[in-house]
C-alpha cells in the first residue's frame, strides 16, 4: 500500500492549468522521481502535497488518510518533509541552529535536539561549518543543510526539489548513496531532479510531467524507451541508431 | 443630500490626486512613500511663501508653476536620487522606515522654516467668493477646479502610463529593474521621473486641500495620509480602482460628517480613513509574494553574552540610582521619559527584530496601558499591571488575527490604521485623555513606594532591565530561533511543523503587553497623560519617530531600544540647553531614519562591529601574522553614515581613485557600488 498518494490533483492559476489531474504514489523504502521540463508543474505538485498551495481539485492521502484539508504544519507533523528548489534556509541562524529548530518542532523527538543536530550534520557532511551563519554557505552545502533539516523532522515521506543542483560530481555521488541508504531504512522519497543520470541510477519509479499532465509513468528503463518522453524531455541519444 | 455628494466628490477628487501620486511612485520603485503627505504639506507651504502678500507676493500663476513644476518635482527627484535608489535590496523594515524618516524630517523642516507660533499662514480659495449653481447647490469655483483637476490627472496618467514610451519604461522598471536596464532603459532616470511626477501630484493635492483645511504641518500631512486607504483599494497598482477608492472615501467621510450626531462616537470623520484602511487590508487579496519570494532580510540579530547583558543591566540600574543627584529636574524628567520610551521600543525587538512582523502601533498599546492604569490604578496599585498585561495582550492578539495573512507593507499599514483608530476613537473615551489630565499613580508595592523621582527612575530602569533579560533569554532559546526562522522563511517553517498562526498571535500579544506596561510606567513617571502623549504624529511624543529610532538603534537589539528611547527623549533637551543645535535636534529623528538607507543594521550593530574591529586590529598589531578585514568602518565612519550623503555623491559617481584611501572592504564595496545582497541571492 502506498504511503503517499495523490488522486487527480489539479491546480489552476487564473486561465493557466499548472497541474492537471496528476496521480502519484510512493511506497515506503521507494525512491520515486518526478521529472519534466521547466514549468511542467513539478514544484507546484510539491507545494500541493506539502500544503503550501491548495489544489483546485483532487485529494492527497497519507497512509490512506485524506490530508487534503490539513494545514501545512499539520502535514509536516504527520510525517511529510521537504526541501526547496529556491533555497529556504533560515539565513540569520547558524547551520546547527537550522537543524536544531527543526528537531525542536519534532514532537516525537525523544533525544536531546543538540545531539540529533550534530548527528545529522555529520551524516550530510557539514560538521565543519556548524557554527557558520546559514546564508554564508555555498549553494551545494545549503542544499545539504536543507536535507539535514528535513531529516530532523524524522519524516516518513521526503520530498526533494532539485537537491543535486549546485553539487559537484563527488558530492552528487555521496548524496545519491545517502538517499539510497535512507530509502533502505524505509523512508519514502519523491525527488524532482534534472540530473537524468542521477535520477536513472537512484529511482525505482519515474513519473514524467509535461504542461501539468502526466506524460508517462514507469520504471527508469521503461521511461528511457518511451517515445513521448524522448520527444518532450529526454531527447534522442546521439549514439543510438535511428 | 446634494451637499453631501458635492462635498464628497470634492474630497474624493483631492484623495484621488494624492493617491495617484502614491501609486505612481510605488509601481515604479516598489517603495511606499509614507512621506507623500509631508510632500503635499511642504508644497502648500512653499506655494504660500511664494504667493502670499504676507510673504514674497508673487503672482498666483507664477507661484503655482514654481511650486508644481519646479519645487515638488525637484524634491521628488532628489528624494529618489539621494535615498530611494539605495533601497532596492534593503530589508522590508528599512524600506518602510526610511520614508517614515523622511516624513518626520519634512514635518520638522516645515516647522523650523514656518514656526506655527510666529507664522500665521493660510491660503485663500482659488477665485474666492465665486460660485455656480448645480442642482440648487452653490458649487464654488475652487471646488470646480478640484473636480476638473482630478479628471485631467486621471486621464493624463492613463495616457502617460499606457500610451507613451516613458509609461512603458516605468512599468518595465518595476517588473524587473535589471532586465529593463539590459533593454536600454535607464532605471535611475525612470524612477527619478516617477518620483518627480508622484511628488508633483502630492504638491497639487496639498495646494488644493490647504485652502479647505488649515495650513498646519501635522493636520495637512495627516489628511493626505488618508489617501492611503484609497490607494490600497487599487492594491497600490490600479489607477481606476484607486479612483474608486477615493470616491468611496470622500463620500463616506462627508456622509459620516453629515450624520455625525446619529452615529456612535467611534465612527467619525477622523476614524473613517482608518476604518476603511483596516477593511480594505482585510478584504483585498494580498500578493502571492507575501508567502513566497519575499526579499531575504540580511539584518543581523545580535546575540550578546549573558555576562555582558547582566553587567550592562546592573550598570543601568546603578546609574538610575545616582542620576537624580547629578542632573537638573528638567534633565531628570527627560531621562525617565526616555527609559519609559525604551521599554515601549523594546516591545518591538521580539516582534519586529526577531519575528519580522512590522508594527507601527507600539505607542497605541502604550496608550491603552496608560489608560487602564489611569482608570483603575490612579492610586498606584501594582495589581492593575496584571490587568494591563491581560487587556493589552488580548487586544494585541486580536489585532494580530487580521494581520496573520499580511506581511511587510500591508502589515505596517494595518498597524498604522489601528494606531490611528486608537488615537482618534479609543483614547478620547477615557476620562481626562482629551484634555491631557488623566491621572496615573506611581506604583506602591505594598508599602514600598516609588513616589520619589529616584525610586521611580530606578523602577523604570529595573523594568527595562528585566524586560531586557526576558527578551535576551527569548533570543537565545527555542522561541527566539522559531521567530527568526519565521522571519526568514515562513514556507520552510510551515513544512517543518511550525504553527505560524499560533506563533504570530503569541508574539503580537507579548509585544502589546510589553508596550502596555511601558505606557503604564510612563504614565506613572509623568503623573498625568492624554491623547497627545500617544499620537502617531502630533504632540510631544510622536509614535512614528519612536518606531523609527527603535530601528535606527537596531530593531533586533535590546541596546537599540534603549538608544532609541533615550535619543527621542533627550535630543530636544540638548536643543534647549544649546540653542544653536535646536533646529538640528528637531530634525534628528527624521535624519536618523533616513540614515538607515546607508546603515541598515542600526547604530548599535554598527558600533559593536566597529568596536570588535578595533579590538581585533589591536590583537593583529600584536600578532602581525594574522590577516583581518574590518567588517565595518571606524567610529568616525559610523558617525558619517548616520548623516545622509550630500547631493550628487551617489556611490556610482565616486571616482575609483577615491577608493584608494578607504581602509576596509565595506567602505570599498559601497564606493564602487558592489551589491553583495544581489550577488548572494543569485548565487
Amino acid at each position: 500500500m502506498p504511503i503517499l498518494e495523490t488522486q487527480e490533483i489539479s491546480v489552476r492559476f487564473g486561465g493557466h492549468m499548472a497541474v492537471n489531474s496528476v496521480d502519484l504514489s510512493v511506497e515506503a523504502g521507494e525512491i520515486c522521481g518526478l521529472i519534466g521540463p521547466n514549468g511542467a508543474g513539478k514544484t507546484t505538485t510539491f507545494n500541493v502535497i506539502t500544503g503550501l498551495q491548495a489544489p483546485t481539485r483532487g485529494r492527497i492521502r497519507l497512509d490512506g488518510q485524506d490530508i487534503t484539508s490539513l494545514s501545512a504544519h499539520k502535514r509536516a507533523r504527520s510525517g511529510i518533509a521537504r526541501t526547496f528548489q529556491r533555497l529556504e534556509l533560515f539565513g540569520s541562524l547558524t547551520v546547527r541552529d537550522n537543524v536544531r529548530t527543526a528537531a525542536e518542532l519534532n514532537r516525537t523527538m525523544a533525544r536531546p535536539v543538540g545531539d540529533v543536530a550534530d548527528e545529522l550534520l555529520e551524516r550530510v557532511g557539514l560538521t565543519g561549518v556548524d557554527n557558520q551563519r546559514a546564508d554564508a554557505l555555498s549553494t551545494g552545502s545549503a542544499r545539504l543543510l536543507e536535507l539535514a533539516r528535513a531529516l530532523a523532522c524524522t519524516p516518513r515521506v521526503l520530498l526533494l526539489d532539485e537537491p543535486a543542483s549546485g553539487l559537484d560530481e563527488g558530492e552528487t555521488d555521496r548524496f545519491a548513496d545517502l538517499l539510497m541508504e535512507l530509502a533502505r531504512d524505509g523512508l519514502a522519497i519523491l525527488i524532482v531532479e534534472h540530473d537524468v543520470p542521477l535520477v536513472m541510477r537512484m529511482c525505482d519509479h519515474l513519473t514524467v510531467l509535461n504542461f501539468g499532465e502526466v506524460l508517462a509513468s514507469g520504471t527508469p528503463k521503461e521511461i528511457q524507451k518511451n517515445q513521448a518522453v524522448l520527444d518532450a524531455y529526454l531527447g534522442q541519444d546521439p549514439g543510438a541508431p535511428g | 443630500m446634494t451637499d453631501i455628494i458635492v462635498l464628497g466628490l470634492v474630497s474624493a477628487a483631492i484623495y484621488a490626486v494624492a493617491a495617484s501620486g502614491l501609486v505612481v511612485t510605488y509601481t515604479t520603485s516598489g517603495i511606499f512613500n509614507f512621506a507623500h503627505g509631508a510632500v503635499a504639506m511642504l508644497s502648500a507651504f512653499v506655494y504660500w511663501q511664494l504667493s502670499s502678500s504676507d510673504a514674497w507676493g508673487l503672482p498666483v500663476p507664477l507661484a503655482l508653476v514654481l511650486t508644481l513644476f519646479v519645487f515638488a518635482p525637484g524634491l521628488g527627484w532628489a528624494i529618489d536620487a539621494l535615498l530611494m535608489r539605495r533601497l532596492h535590496d534593503a530589508a522590508p523594515i528599512t524600506r518602510l522606515v526610511v520614508p517614515i524618516g523622511l516624513l518626520v524630517a519634512l514635518i520638522s523642516a516645515a516647522t523650523i522654516i514656518w514656526p506655527p507660533d510666529t507664522v500665521q499662514a493660510s491660503l485663500p480659495f482659488f477665485f474666492e467668493g465665486k460660485n455656480i449653481d448645480v442642482a440648487g447647490v452653490a458649487v464654488t469655483y475652487h471646488q470646480l477646479i478640484v473636480l476638473i483637476t482630478a479628471i485631467v490627472v486621471a486621464v493624463g496618467l492613463r495616457v502617460l502610463l499606457y500610451a507613451t514610451r516613458i509609461g512603458t519604461a516605468m512599468r518595465a522598471v518595476v517588473d524587473n529593474r535589471d532586465l529593463a536596464a539590459l533593454n536600454g532603459v535607464s532605471p535611475d532616470r525612470i524612477s527619478g521621473m516617477a518620483w518627480a511626477l508622484g511628488c508633483a501630484l502630492a504638491g497639487l493635492a496639498g495646494v488644493l486641500i490647504a485652502p479647505i483645511l488649515a495650513l498646519d504641518q501635522s493636520q495637512l500631512t495627516l489628511l493626505v495620509i488618508n489617501a492611503y486607504a484609497a490607494a490600497m483599494v487599487g492594491r497600490l497598482r490600479s489607477l481606476p480602482l484607486t479612483a474608486l477608492g477615493a470616491l468611496i472615501l470622500g463620500l463616506s467621510r462627508e456622509t459620516v460628517s453629515y450624520f455625525a450626531e446619529d452615529l456612535p462616537t467611534w465612527i467619525s470623520v477622523d476614524t473613517v480613513p482608518a476604518l476603511m484602511l483596516f477593511a480594505v487590508l482585510i478584504l483585498v487579496p494580498q500578493d502571492k509574494a507575501a508567502v513566497f519570494g519575499q526579499p531575504k532580510d540580511p539584518a543581523r540579530v545580535p546575540n550578546p553574552s549573558w555576562p555582558l547583558v547582566i553587567g550592562s543591566g546592573a550598570a543601568l540600574v546603578a546609574l538610575a540610582y545616582v542620576i537624580p543627584d547629578l542632573v537638573s529636574d528638567k534633565t531628570l524628567s527627560s531621562v525617565g521619559y526616555g527609559l519609559a520610551l525604551a521599554i515601549i521600543a523594546l516591545s518591538l525587538v521580539p516582534l519586529t527584530g526577531y519575528g519580522g512582523q512590522i508594527s507601527l502601533a507600539p505607542l497605541a498599546f502604550a496608550g491603552l496601558g496608560a489608560a487602564i492604569m489611569s482608570t483603575w490604578g490612579s492610586d498606584g496599585n501594582p495589581l492593575v499591571l496584571l490587568a494591563v498585561i491581560a487587556i493589552c495582550g488580548v487586544v494585541g492578539a486580536l489585532v494580530s488575527l487580521p494581520a496573520l495573512r499580511l506581511k511587510g507593507l500591508y502589515l505596517a499599514l494595518l498597524t498604522f490604521a489601528f494606531a490611528l483608530f486608537v488615537e482618534k476613537a479609543v483614547l478620547p473615551e477615557f476620562n481626562g485623555f482629551t484634555q491631557g489630565v488623566a491621572p496615573v499613580g506611581r506604583l506602591d508595592f505594598f508599602g514600598i513606594s516609588t513616589n520619589s523621582d529616584r525610586a521611580n527612575l530606578v523602577l523604570l530602569a529595573v523594568a527595562f532591565v528585566l524586560f531586557g533579560f526576558f527578551v535576551t533569554a527569548l533570543r537565545k532559546g527555542r522561541v527566539g530561533r522559531q521567530l527568526q526562522a519565521m522571519k526568514t522563511s515562513p514556507a520552510a517553517c510551515a513544512t517543518l511543523g511550525l504553527d505560524l498562526t499560533a506563533l504570530k498571535v503569541q508574539v503580537f500579544a507579548l509585544s502589546a503587553a510589553m508596550a502596555g506596561l511601558g505606557g503604564a510606567l510612563y504614565g506613572g513617571w509623568r503623573g498625568q497623560v492624554g491623547v497627545e502623549q500617544f499620537a502617531l504624529l502630533q504632540g510631544a511624543l510622536p509614535g512614528l519617530p519612536l518606531v523609527l529610532l527603535g530601528v535606527v538603534g537596531g530593531i533586533a537589539a535590546v541596546a537599540g531600544a534603549l538608544f532609541g528611547g533615550l535619543v527621542l527623549a533627550v535630543a530636544p533637551l540638548i536643543g534647549e540647553y544649546y540653542p544653536v543645535f535646536k533646529d538640528f535636534m528637531l530634525l534628528l529623528p527624521g535624519l536618523a531614519g533616513i540614515s538607515l538607507a546607508n546603515n541598515p543594521n542600526g547604530a548599535i550593530a554598527q558600533a559593536s562591529d566597529s568596536f570588535r574591529a578595533i579590538l581585533h586590529k589591536r590583537s593583529k598589531d600584536a600578532d602581525p601574522g594574522e590577516e583581518f578585514v574590518e567588517p565595518a568602518g571606524s567610529m568616525a565612519e559610523v558617525m558619517a553614515l548616520m548623516i545622509p550623503a550630500p547631493a550628487g555623491l551617489v556611490p556610482e559617481q565616486i571616482a575609483v581613485g577615491a577608493s584608494a584611501g578607504a581602509t576596509n572592504v565595506g567602505v570599498l564595496d559601497r564606493e564602487v557600488g558592489l551589491d553583495w545582497g544581489r550577488c548572494h541571492a543569485n548565487s
